[in-house]
């Protein structure tokens, strides 16, 4: 019979070390939402559980003086929902945050956990995308940043080393005219999985989109950065054609795969579908910020 | 909403929303289901399930398994009761030939979750690891899962003993009802349409997951499971075991949903032997992913349905073939869709054919009004379209050709007074119908569908005991496991002929050594037919104090009657003696000749079908293709109400399971015939968001064969919301979907293929 070894470091460095240790398998926990089901079901079985939620600086929330905010990765979503300014700046961020599971999960799931599981579908991912969030990784050999992009690296897995943990996310300080938003499809009203999720972020000048980033999940291997589709808003007034443009573009970067839970036909046309709505809403709240 | 006749009455418990005796115990988590009961030396069972969904079973080696620490046990099919192929023996509607193969695999696997062996550890974990080591060697054969492949001439055979027309097929059974002549009657049509159907498995999602403890020592059996029937556990054990039912002693658990699922065992059996291999209590509990690969689902269906009408609206001739996948051996329910696709209405010439096919999954199992929906699902579809030709309103359609008092139906019976008209009538009258849809906005389409529905019901054996206590309180034991409501009725109905509070009345289900036979939670049959048995049992206890009360004053017994929870002196005695009230009947029992109480048992008769009419309005978002139901509307003639509460319960749970199989649910299996799907987050039942507030108004037109009036309930409600469901998708899109579910990716495909078009 396994044994599992569960430790719960009050420090990063601590956390670090003794993951960075681990000889057999090691796991993080966050909130577990993803964790705890994976070894119910016996698809990983780890001999080490690092618990990161006793580390001050990975369960909070900060805003810098620049107006950036740093998220630790272990914030719960219902964390998130209940940070007035954070939500106020970045309400698309934070929808999809709350977007995972339901009240319970909420409590705990986080959204270091939602990237660090690096399921394509994960409701979070492209709406950080979209912000332009980068992350902070500490490991052995000590702290990096990245963008957000660059961590999953296909289902399951992330571009991570061994020993190396998420400790926050960075959101860049916001240009007024910004705004956000993230949808899913999923073919329930909650508790599902996306079929397609879309982030749009945005900024408008008296009605011309200056910038925008969209972030496209459970189309491909990995949450995408769609750049075309960001090209096809910028300098546009959000227009049909340019919203037609930008939909395309989200379809042109679609790789998904028929399954379950969707077909490629259908999961490429919602991609498109999506951004019109995505966009239109990160709009209309640029307008009001 | 009117308040339903029975809460009008002078009645003071029947028909109340009484306190549900379940319900704080329940919400309090200290109900105890199957998995709750545990043993000092328990020990713990699991199953080894085949990964393929057809192979025939060279050998089986457990030795490595025996081998592992803190393994007990290990059994295959070999320790089963075979019953051999060629002679049927039937318990209900459950042939032992076919059960014996569905809790083990025998010669055959037949879908992939098939038991083939089972281990009994000192722990789940332990089990599961001896199940790895045992090693199967099988040849694995050609296999099929959809009806329609399985019925086709090529197709892999599943059972070399069935044969249909001379010739081996997996068509295991038909049934076939004829009225009148359906060919004189299509030409007598002025509006023929004939349209096919298809619909996927849709499986029962009762939310408590099967479990049992079994314990046998010095050969004597005990068992702790939920099931929708302690007497089927005791009667498919010993068949299955080789024990007589005086050794067996199964106890009902508090049970979490069956809705039909539950009225086969899988694990009993195998629990009980392993027991006896061991002599140590034996637990087992299947894993969600076990449910779904290995018992239930309903079956999936392809029908074809014609219908004929004259101008008037007037239904001349119907025909209808329903072909029912069975599962892995056979048994589907082709008479719930022959028999009731057409029941509604008073046709005069009906041609209904059902074919039970086999196919490589699991072994079908009964799900609400089995059968029913598929068969109506066709139906009411066709009418729909027959009342679009006619430009008639669908309701007013229905009403022409309604079954009433005398109507013939093509399964057999002639209908009594039966409340169908006032059904239609209600929907004609209800608010909803009368408001219209929105307005199509911000892309937005709605829809209004509506649909009816029919069910047999049923009586059957019950046996109550109605005991008085010392205090006058008093307990009456049934032998039902309680799925919806049953408790509370009954306590409602002692209660009123006792005329005492319905809280001196406790209700209690007992097991197979306390109560006598009654036969499963099915059918819609339990409030019908244990009111009947309780009924009877308390009037015999009234008999029996009016006696008493007679013996103490020393009059007549004829000349005592039983009011307001007290016998009082009537005739030439009124007024002569104080009233005596059970409590002090009670009191005094030991003296005026022992204690107080009274069983019935019956074979229960007389449940009229029960009928019902269903509206719902629907939101289509084209773009995404989903499909939601934003207002719903059941109306049903339940007889009489005794719980209007659990009434409207049963209605609503139906319609939502009923839109459930309209909308989201469907077994997807995978290239290698696996079930792809096995977990509620990918087969998707409606979450309580995804619905409105499910309108349910109860009509009572009361069953004059029943003491307080009283239809089967539960499972009219899961027949009319595919069609329902369908039409309003139609009436939001104007293009007709065929096949369920209507999942996001079909309706988005059909809706850009009309567009191109
Ligand atoms: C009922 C239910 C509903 C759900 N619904 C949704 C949904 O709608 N949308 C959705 O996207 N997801 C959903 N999920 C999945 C899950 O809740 C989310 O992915 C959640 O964000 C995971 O966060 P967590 O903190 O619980 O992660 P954990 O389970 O704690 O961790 C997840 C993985 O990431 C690793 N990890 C966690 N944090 C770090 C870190 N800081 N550094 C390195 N590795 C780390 C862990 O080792 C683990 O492998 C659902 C899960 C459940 C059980």
């Amino acid at each position: 019979m396994t044994e599992v070894q569960y430790v719960a470091p009050g420090t990063l460095d601590e956390a670090v070390r003794v993951f960075a240790s681990a000889s057999g398998a090691a796991r993080i926990l966050a909130g577990g939402t993803d964790l705890l089901v994976q070894m119910r079901s016996g698809a990983v079985r780890p001999g080490l559980i690092v618990d990161i939620k006793k580390i001050a600086e990975m369960t909070a929330i900060e805003q810098g003086a620049d107006g950036s905010f740093r998220i630790g990765a272990a914030v719960s979503g219902a964390a998130l929902r209940e940070h007035a300014k954070l939500k106020a700046i970045w309400p698309g961020v934070v929808e999809a945050a709350n977007l995972i599971g339901s009240t319970q999960i909420q409590g705990r799931a986080s959204a270091g956990g939602n990237l660090c599981n690096a399921s394509p579908a994960g409701d979070s991912v492209p709406a950080m995308v979209a912000a332009a969030a980068t992350v902070t990784v500490q490991g052995p050999n000590g702290r990096r940043q990245l963008a957000v992009e660059k961590v999953p690296a296909g289902p399951g897995r992330t571009t991570l080393a061994k020993g190396e943990i998420v400790v926050s996310f960075t959101l860049p300080p916001r240009p007024k005219g910004s705004g956000d938003a993230y949808l899913r499809m999923i073919p329930r009203t909650e508790m599902d999985i996306a079929v397609v999720g879309c982030g749009v972020s945005l900024t408008l000048d008296k009605g011309t989109c200056t910038a925008a980033r969209v972030g496209l999940g459970a189309v491909a291997p990995t949450v995408l950065l769609v750049e075309d589709a960001a090209k096809a808003l910028i300098g546009s007034k959000l227009d049909a054609a340019a919203l037609d443009k930008a939909a395309n573009a989200c379809r042109a970067a679609c790789r998904p795969i028929d399954d379950k839970r969707g077909t490629i036909a259908y999961r490429t046309q919602i991609a498109g579908v999506l951004l019109k709505r995505a966009a239109t809403i990160a709009a209309e709240r640029a307008g009001r910020s | 909403m009117n308040a339903p006749v029975s809460e009008r009455s002078d009645n003071k418990w029947i028909g109340q929303r009484t306190v549900r005796p379940d319900g704080a115990e329940k919400v309090t988590g200290r109900a105890a289901y199957a998995a709750d009961t545990t043993m000092p030396g328990m020990i713990w069972g699991k199953v080894l399930r085949s990964p393929h969904p057809h192979a025939r079973i060279r050998s089986i080696d457990t030795s490595k398994a025996e081998k592992l620490p803190g393994v007990k046990a290990v059994m295959t099919a070999k320790d089963i009761v075979d019953f051999p192929l060629d002679k049927s023996v039937m318990l209900g509607i459950q042939d032992m030939r076919w059960m014996c193969r569905n809790v083990m695999a025998r010669e055959k696997a037949l879908f992939a979750g098939h038991p083939v062996a089972a281990v009994a550890a000192m722990s789940e974990k332990i089990a599961d690891e001896a199940c790895k080591l045992i090693e199967v060697d099988y040849e694995v054969l050609p296999w099929v899962i959809d009806v329609e492949e399985a019925m086709k001439p090529d197709a892999p055979i599943l059972h070399d003993f069935i044969k249909f027309e001379g010739k081996p097929s997996n068509i295991a059974g038909k049934i076939e009802h004829k009225l009148g002549d359906v060919e004189k009657g299509f030409a007598e049509a002025d509006v023929v349409i004939e349209r096919s159907f298809r619909t996927k498995p849709v499986h029962q999602g009762y939310i408590e997951p099967h479990a049992c403890l079994v314990s046998v020592s010095d050969g004597k059996a005990t068992v702790w499971s939920s099931s929708q029937g302690q007497f089927m556990v005791r009667a498919m054990s010993a068949y299955l075991t080789g024990l007589p039912q005086n050794d067996i002693r199964a106890i009902p658990a508090e049970i979490g949903g069956g809705f039909g699922g539950k009225t086969i065992i899988y694990l009993e059996p195998l629990a009980l032997i392993l027991s006896r291999k061991t002599g140590r209590p034996v637990k087992m509990a299947m894993t969600r992913e076990e449910v779904f690969r290995a018992s239930g689902p309903t079956s999936g269906s392809y029908s074809k349905v014609k219908i004929g009408a004259k101008k008037d609206g007037t239904i001349v001739a119907a025909q209808g073939t329903f072909c029912l996948q069975a599962g892995a051996l056979p048994g589907s329910p082709i008479r719930g869709a022959a028999g009731c696709a057409f029941a509604p209405y008073n046709i005069a010439n009906v041609h209904s054919v059902g074919f039970d096919v086999v196919s490589n999954r699991s072994k079908v199992a009964a799900y609400r009004a089995p059968g029913a929906p598929l068969g109506c699902y066709a139906t009411e579809c066709v009418l729909d379209e027959v009342a679009e030709a006619l430009k008639m309103d669908p309701l007013k359609l229905r009403l022409k050709n309604a079954a009433r008092e005398g109507t013939k139906a093509a399964h057999g019976p002639v209908f009594p007074r039966i409340g169908f008209v006032e059904t239609i009538e209600g929907a004609v009258n209800h608010d909803h119908y009368k408001t219209p849809l929105p307005k199509a906005t911000n892309g937005r389409l709605y829809g209004r569908g509506i649909a009816s529905g029919f069910w047999f019901n049923a009586g059957g054996e019950s046996s109550a005991q109605v005991n008085i206590n010392e205090d006058g309180t008093v307990v009456v034991i049934t032998g039902h496991p309680d799925i919806g409501g049953s408790r509370a009725s009954t306590a409602n109905i002692v209660a009123e002929l006792l005329g005492i509070d319905y809280r001196k009345v406790s209700v209690l289900i007992g097991d197979t050594s306390v109560i006598g036979f009654s036969n499963l939670t099915g059918g819609s049959r339990v409030t019908y037919a244990s009111a009947m048995v309780a009924t009877q049992s308390t009037e015999q206890v009234i008999t029996t104090l009016k006696e008493r009360a007679a013996k103490i004053w020393k009059i007549d017994p004829d000349a005592v009657v039983w009011e307001n929870g007290e016998a009082r002196p009537a005739g030439d005695n009124a007024g002569k003696f104080e009233p005596l009230t059970l409590a002090q009947l009670a009191a005094q029992a030991t003296a005026t000749g022992g204690p107080i109480g009274a069983g019935k048992q019956l074979n229960t008769t007389g449940a009229e079908g029960g009928f019902a009419t269903h509206v719902c309005d629907v939101e289509v978002d084209p773009e995404l293709g989903i499909a939601r139901v934003i207002r719903y509307t059941s109306l049903q003639d339940v007889g009489r109400a005794i719980h209007p509460g659990y009434v409207e319960g049963q209605m609503q749970g139906g319609a939502s399971q009923g839109i459930g199989w309209a909308l989201s649910e469907e077994y997807i299996y995978d290239k290698n015939g696996k079930l792809d799907n096995a977990g509620f987050l990918d087969y998707r039942m409606p979450v309580t968001s995804d619905l409105p507030m499910l309108d349910a108004v109860i009509i009572e037109v009361p069953n004059p064969k029943h003491p307080q009036g009283v239809r089967g309930v539960g499972e009219v409600p899961i027949v009319p919301p595919l069609a329902a469901v369908s039409n309003a998708v139609y009436n939001a899109l104007g293009t007709r979907f065929y096949s369920l579910p209507m999942s996001p990716p079909k309706v988005l495909e059909a809706l850009q293929a009309k567009s191109k078009a």
